[in-house]
Order: structure tokens, then sequence, then C-alpha cells
């Protein structure tokens, strides 16, 4: 499976970032192990740098996981009727990443090819920190650094595919960027209010600017 | 070295529940339009602000180099499509990049 390749080099990052930011190797461990979000993770060891107080901290990854509520919603109404017990699995291992491929699947979703494609993205994810907490700083300080991109890029790689499926997406990511970039630029705001306050105003902007979209959301 | 458990926990839990309460709740019940529209809009502005975020928090001296991966990704996803190709193009170009000028 490929998504492995896509996810273990950032969980090495992770690790190793976590060690610099001076978290233990089991926390490091318990946060891929427990949370399992790339971005919030990142965003977490920014904000432990930056100082921030834990309470912050959880109300900026809730605000930045909100845009699971939608990924999930879409996902739902693609499977079948499922066992409840299934069903936590499957929410705890909705990811950006998940639900990217999961949801760009063209045949119908099954429960086994689900869990089967979040079963290893955890496994990657979890292995792929200690592995980075644990031999991270020995590697050479470019592939360290060239490391830290994968997360970048893989957020650019999920962005792309649906700005070419309608313009509007470019429009939304470009007002949020912009607003975050001016936000973050003039200090407006503590670290990590920024993000989000740019996500909401640049997603309040669509539903006011935007006329009622062509195609209600996604399938 | 300080314990992040309390940290750990609380994050599980606002990181967790976004992506089961749907799950339990949106079943047959529509959102409301307007709120609808609003999560559907918040996967594109989360990314784009995130991409920008990342550019403008690189470490100094990698700012070029964070521009430069995230041009590759999106040139290679444009063209052939695929995460992970794109992913490791960006990690392996700014790993060029870094050795050569670095």
């Amino acid at each position: 499976m490929p998504i492995v390749v896509g996810y273990f080099p950032v969980a090495m990052a992770f690790g190793i970032l976590s060690k610099t930011v001076g978290v233990s190797l089991q926390d490091s461990f318990l946060f891929s192990l427990l949370v399992f979000a790339g971005a919030s993770q990142f965003m977490a060891l920014d904000l432990i740098r930056a100082g921030m107080m834990t309470g912050s901290i959880i109300l900026a990854t809730f605000l930045l996981n909100l845009r699971h509520l939608m990924m999930s919603a879409s996902l739902v109404v693609r499977l079948p009727q499922i066992r409840k017990r299934w069903l936590f699995l499957i929410a705890f291992g909705i990811t950006d990443e998940t639900f990217a491929i999961a949801s760009l699947k063209d045949s119908s979703l099954g429960i086994s090819y689900l869990l089967s494609l979040q079963g290893i993205s955890y496994a990657s994810w979890v292995s792929g920190t200690v592995a980075g907490y644990l031999v991270g700083t020995v590697l050479p300080d470019a592939v360290q650094n060239s490391l830290g991109i994968g997360l970048y890029a893989m957020f650019t790689a999920i962005l792309v595919p649906e700005i070419q499926k309608s313009v509007r997406v470019l429009l939304l990511a470009v007002i949020s960027g912009m607003t975050y970039m001016l936000i973050s630029f003039f200090d407006l705001l503590p670290s990590g209010w920024s993000l989000i306050v740019a996500i909401v105003m640049a997603s309040a902007a669509g539903v006011l600017f935007f006329p009622d979209p062509v195609r209600e959301g996604t399938k | 070295m300080k314990s992040y458990l309390p940290l750990i926990l609380g994050m599980m839990l606002v990181t967790f529940l976004p992506r089961l309460i749907p799950f339990i709740i949106l079943s047959d019940r529509p959102l409301p339009p307007l709120l609808r529209r609003f999560l559907t809009y918040i996967p594109y502005t989360a990314l784009g602000a995130l991409i920008v975020r990342g550019i403008m928090q690189a470490p100094s001296g990698f700012e070029a180099a964070t521009i430069t991966g995230v041009c590759v990704a999106a040139v290679c996803s444009w063209l052939k499509g695929g995460m992970v190709l794109s992913v490791l193009a960006a990690i392996m170009f700014v790993f060029f990049i870094l050795t050569v000028f670095g």
C-alpha cells in the first residue's frame, strides 16, 4: 500500500521534532497512538514550543479538527449499514489522508477496505514516530529538514486535485491563506488562533459570496 | 521531562469527537444548508491556511526550500496526481536542494 510511503516519513518528522521540542519518547509515542492526527500533532509541538497553555492547545486542536466533521459526514453517506463497534474504529481512523484516499475511490466503500486502509496508516504513523524519535537525530540535517516538507507536500497534493475539479476550491484556499498571512504577519492574534480565524473567516466568506453550489457537497 | 499526558488525552478527545459525531447523528438528519456549506468549505480553507503557515514558519534558511517543495508537490500532483508520488518527489527535491546549496 502506497499510503505507507506518504505516512512514514511525516511520522518520522514528527518523532524527530518532538525530541527537539523536548517531549519524551513515551509522550511522543502516546501522541501518535492516541491522537492520530498529523496536522494537529505538529501544531501542538509548535504551540508547546511557543509556550502555550494546555487548554489553548486543546481548543486550537478542536477547531482545527472541525474539518473532520465534514469529512466523516461525507463518508457516512457512502458507507453501508455498519455495526456500532466498527463505527468507533472507523471514526478514530478518519484523517485527512485516509479521507482523501477513501473519498477518491470510485467504487463503493466497504468496511474491510476502510479498516485496512486506516490500519495500515495507523501502523505506519505510530511506528514512524518511534523510528523518527530513535534514529532521527542521527540522520544528517539535510535529511531531517527534507522530511519536514512531507506534511506540506501532502497537504498540497490533497488540495491540487480538488482545485482541478473546481476553481472555487482555489479561491477558498487562497482567501484563507491570504487571511492567515495578514493576521500572522501583523501579529494580530496569538499563535494558534490565526489559523482558526483564517479558516472560519474564509469559509464564512465562501458561504456569503458564492452562489449556491452547483453540486451540493460531495456525493 | 515534563509529562504531556493531560494535553494528549485532551487532544485525543477533541480529535476523536469531530470524527465520531457525524457517524452517530448524521445517519438521516440533514444539516441546515448554510452550515453544511460552511463545513464543506473548511477542508479547503484549512489546507490553504496550513500550507501558507508551513511556508511562513519554515526555519530560517529553509524558506526557499519549503516553497520549492510545495511547488514541486503542486506541479507533480497537477500533472500526475497521486499523493505518495508528489510527497516523495517533494522530499527528494528538497533533500537535493539542501544537499547542493545547503
